[in-house]
């Protein structure tokens, strides 16, 4: 790799030892892929996939831990992932010994250490940063140093941003150098599509189960999607982005795609059409049979699969305020239908802190959801479920990422909405 | 017995049992409840990965295509080398992804731990190798299989 005069100074010591293998681990990172140089990162600013205090994780707060000794810090603010803890979100008081005195013993001390290296602000947890209420949405052709699958999946893919499949650590490392490694999804070539998919269904696929079987089938490689321009138009509107911002995320979940493209609809396919295929590419037929058969195939791990649902998660990723608008009418017109006043399932609903704030000052919106029984939150679902206790738990979601990650158990969001509403559609 | 050839992503060598998943290895999905509850075997937690799903892990020479899932995977990798608790190696049938390589120099430069990772070793090592069978990781990416 050619470094520059600057960079290769750091990487010799000038800045201290902590900044030289800093540099040196982005330029073995960067020699792995074959990257030739490293390439300014270029967006506002960062995303990390570290949120959590996690006692496990003490190697990580010890090497963050260093770097701020040494007078590092990031040399852009950045937005982090939610955090794992909400009292709002129902637990039990065994629940909550093992949250608080055994698993994120650390929550406090590294939101602190978050702070000294860069947060944007209290309100920047958030998986879904480039919400418009939060205010980390980069621009196309922007370089980023980010990591949160399904962040980065929607920044390459919806917002046309160019940022690779970071790890968490390596993003941070990125953004306190101010420069990455220039290979895969920062270049075009990387940016070609590997497969084609032909969506052949009769009704507008499920967005979670779309991406989970795009994501199991051509795993780490680019799809370009055709079929979907009779659902979700040719316009990026609020409808579309919230779409693809849960169809990315089973795609990152289930398998790894970094980027998609959407034939007429995201900013590359828009623009260059077919030319981003390459040429042998894959081809996937998907129908309304191999969705079935893709949801079918997901493992139950509940003790009894009978089980009568003890908790449901809806917004993972987060919403936008357009799905808390959108659930709120569907879940309030079920309820009205079945001569019931609240869901019969303890509901949660998880969206970035600063789109609560904006949901709460729609007072009336906001007092209907409450009114049903439903919480909302900023919390990761993920994070939350993270312990064995909720293994014994009867949990519900129509997320294919925190059905990948935990004992929840996959549903669609009309089977969810009907779940919730008292209809029984377990079976 | 078979020697394969592939690329040196970090350098060492070890003899171990070979623990082989044929599908995506998901680091987050494998490790999170073994390094989070002190699991001395550290079993993998992947239940959507018949391969491995339940086995140790810990001292095995892990053969996989890539890593997938959460962006997590470098962050927890570099954890379970920080930990001790690692595989004795991780053998790549493909080109090593983003994710895993990202662990993988972590512990190079942050740690002392020593895990030798071998990458485009092809898709006839992963058919050859099989759970059970013992690996050698030998200097310059040659990976020689016992049956």
């Amino acid at each position: 790799m050619q470094l520059t005069k600057e960079q290769q100074a750091l990487l010799d010591g000038e800045r201290g030892e902590e900044m030289s293998k800093i540099v040196k681990t982005l330029v073995m990172y960067g020699d792995a892929f074959g990257a030739e140089r490293m390439v300014p990162v270029t967006s506002k600013y960062g995303h990390t996939v570290i949120s959590f205090g996690l006692k496990v994780m003490k190697p990580v707060y010890q090497l963050y831990q260093q770097l701020i000794d040494a007078g590092i810090s990031s040399a852009q603010e950045f937005s982090a992932d939610p955090k794992p803890l909400d009292p709002n979100v129902p637990s039990s008081l065994i629940e909550n010994i093992v949250f608080n005195k055994i698993m994120y013993t650390e929550q406090e001390s590294y939101e602190k250490q978050l702070k000294k290296l860069g947060l944007m602000n209290d309100d920047a947890y958030t998986c879904a940063c480039y919400q418009d209420e939060v205010g980390n949405k980069p621009g196309r052709g922007e370089i980023l140093s980010w990591a949160e699958s399904s962040a980065v999946v929607y920044a390459n893919s919806v917002l046309g941003a160019r940022c690779n499949r970071n790890s968490g650590i390596i993003e941070m490392f990125g953004s306190i150098a101010g420069f990455v490694p220039e290979f895969g999804l920062l270049t075009d070539e990387g940016r070609k599509a590997d497969w084609v998919v032909e969506v052949r269904c009769e009704n507008k696929p499920e967005a979670q189960l779309l991406g989970s079987a795009i994501g199991m089938k051509v795993m780490d490689a680019v799809p370009y999607v055709k079929g979907m321009e009779k659902w979700l138009g040719t316009e990026l509107d609020d409808a579309a982005c919230t779409y693809l911002k849960d169809f990315g995320a089973a795609t990152a979940s289930n398998g790894a795609v970094g980027l998609y493209h959407i034939a007429g609809l995201t900013p590359e396919a828009k623009d260059l059409g077919e030319s981003l295929i390459k040429e042998g590419a894959q081809v996937y037929v998907i129908d309304d049979a191999e969705l079935k058969r893709v949801q079918e195939s997901y493992p139950v791990i509940w003790k009894d699969r009978n089980a009568k649902p003890q908790l449901c998660f809806a917004g993972c990723p987060q919403m936008t305020l357009k799905q808390l608008h959108d659930w709120t009418d569907i879940l309030e017109a079920k309820l009205k239908a079945n001569g019931l006043g609240k869901v019969t399932v303890p509901t949660v609903f998880t969206a970035p802190p600063a789109v609560i704030k904006a949901w709460e000052k729609d007072v009336i919106y906001a007092q209907r959801l409450h009114s049903m029984g439903v919480v909302v939150s900023d919390i990761c679902p993920l994070m939350y479920m993270n312990n064995p206790l909720c293994k014994k738990k009867a949990v519900i979601t129509c997320s294919n990422k925190l059905r990948t990650y935990t004992s929840a158990r996959f549903y669609t969001e009309g089977e969810i909405q009907d779940i919730i509403t008292g209809k029984e559609a377990a079976k | 017995m078979k020697t394969f050839k592939g690329r040196v992503i970090c350098p060492g060598t070890c003899t171990a049992e070979a623990l082989v998943t044929h599908g995506g290895f998901n680091t987050l999905a494998s490790y999170q409840m073994a390094i989070m509850f002190g699991d001395k075997q550290v079993k993998c937690g992947d239940q959507s990965n018949p391969d491995i799903y339940k086995k140790p892990m810990i001292g095995k020479a892990l053969c996989l295509p890539l890593t997938i899932g959460s962006t997590t995977g470098g962050m927890i990798l570099y954890t379970v080398c920080s930990l001790g608790k690692q595989p004795a190696c991780m053998l790549f049938s493909e080109s090593i992804d983003s994710l895993a390589a990202s662990g993988a120099i972590l512990s190079s430069v942050w740690t002392d731990a020593s895990m030798p990772v071998i990458d485009r070793l092809g898709h006839e090592f992963l058919e050859c190798v099989k759970t059970g069978m013992k690996v050698t990781v030998g200097e310059g990416g040659e990976v020689t299989v016992d049956d």
